[in-house]
């Protein structure tokens, strides 16, 4: 219970900071929760994304596993809720705004500059992850190739993560 | 959906407001439906909006984590989440390398990217810090490009 501020103190700086959508903080996420406050693992962490990722809606519910894990119900929603409420008052009030702007020049040059530090950030998340879910040599490679399956190919996301959760339990690795 | 069936908005609407969602802070699908949810009925329409996205998958995924949490120490659970943990890597490596390639012909932007990357996984920088120094630095670089 005592945790409850730290996690709505977590989540709302997150969410404020999650330029370019929730992937952004993925590796400030895992760094705050897995090594500021020790509340889990590198693959705990790593399990609660995939699970997140594999479930329907919106893939930032993982605040809601980790609040679940760390402080039950209450938790999961101060997590969520927190991760959501600074954004959405910000859109709330900016979308009026931001149409009337919607050919001034400045605006596509934010834009434009942010892109490249979305990328990195994005990509920054995935090698943290793949560190922690990489156990042996046969995980990463099962992350090898689910990449290149993914990018080269239109097969759906869940199927391959389907996949991976039977590769797993079939003991194969 | 909300433009082909509904009507609500034109497809220019939307993709001018799902533009502001992506440069806003926050998650994405979170931020458009409360921007959509308020143009059509104010704050009441944004809180609808929100918790109608919200409350299937909260309880969907509450379940998934009870379902974890009790049966997650038996070793076939805990094989199965280590197979699912590393194709999750792979999805998000995946998706990383997607919004990575129209930036690969640009050397400013593909700097600014790995310069990002750096930050974060070489140097250990806390995110809201390499922020503060990243993003005005980007939008420099970019409003300079431009002229």
């Amino acid at each position: 219970m005592s945790q409850l501020p730290a996690l709505a103190w977590l989540y709302a700086q997150l969410s404020l900071v999650a330029v370019g959508g929730g992937n952004t903080v993925l590796p400030e996420m895992q760094r705050q929760v897995v090594n500021v406050h020790g509340w889990m693992t590198g693959q705990e962490f790593a399990a609660l994304y995939a699970l997140a990722q594999a479930a329907p809606g919106p893939n930032m519910l993982v605040s809601a596993l980790v609040g679940w894990q760390v402080a039950g119900l209450p938790g999961a929603l101060i997590a969520t809720g927190s991760f959501c409420a600074p954004s959405s008052l910000l859109s709330y009030v900016v979308s009026g705004a931001w149409y009337r702007f919607r050919d001034a020049r400045w605006r596509r040059v934010v834009q434009a500059g942010l892109t490249p530090v979305t990328v990195g950030l994005v990509m920054a998340g995935a090698t943290l992850l793949t560190e922690a879910t990489s156990v042996d040599w046969r995980f990463a490679a099962l992350t090898a190739a689910v990449t290149l399956v993914l990018t080269l190919t239109r097969l759906s996301p869940l199927v391959v993560l389907a996949g991976g959760a039977a590769l797993g339990a079939s003991g194969l690795l | 959906m909300i433009v082909e069936q509904r009507g609500w908005l034109s497809a220019a609407e939307f993709t001018d407001l799902l533009a502001l969602c992506q440069f806003l802070p926050g998650p994405n699908v979170i931020n458009l439906s409360v921007a959509l949810g308020s143009r059509f009925r104010g704050a009441r329409g944004a809180l609808a909006a929100f918790f109608g996205l919200m409350s299937a998958p909260m309880v969907i995924i509450l379940l998934l984590g009870m379902i974890y949490e009790q049966y997650g120490g038996l070793p076939g659970v805990r094989h199965m989440f280590a197979g699912l943990a590393a194709a999750a890597s792979g999805l998000v490596l995946s998706t990383a390398l997607k919004i990575a390639a129209p930036l690969r012909h640009k050397t400013l932007d593909v700097l600014m990217a790995v310069g990002s990357w750096a930050a974060i996984v070489l140097l250990h920088v806390p995110l809201l810090l390499a922020m503060l120094v990243l993003a005005p630095l980007g939008i420099l670089l970019a409003a300079r490009g431009r002229r």
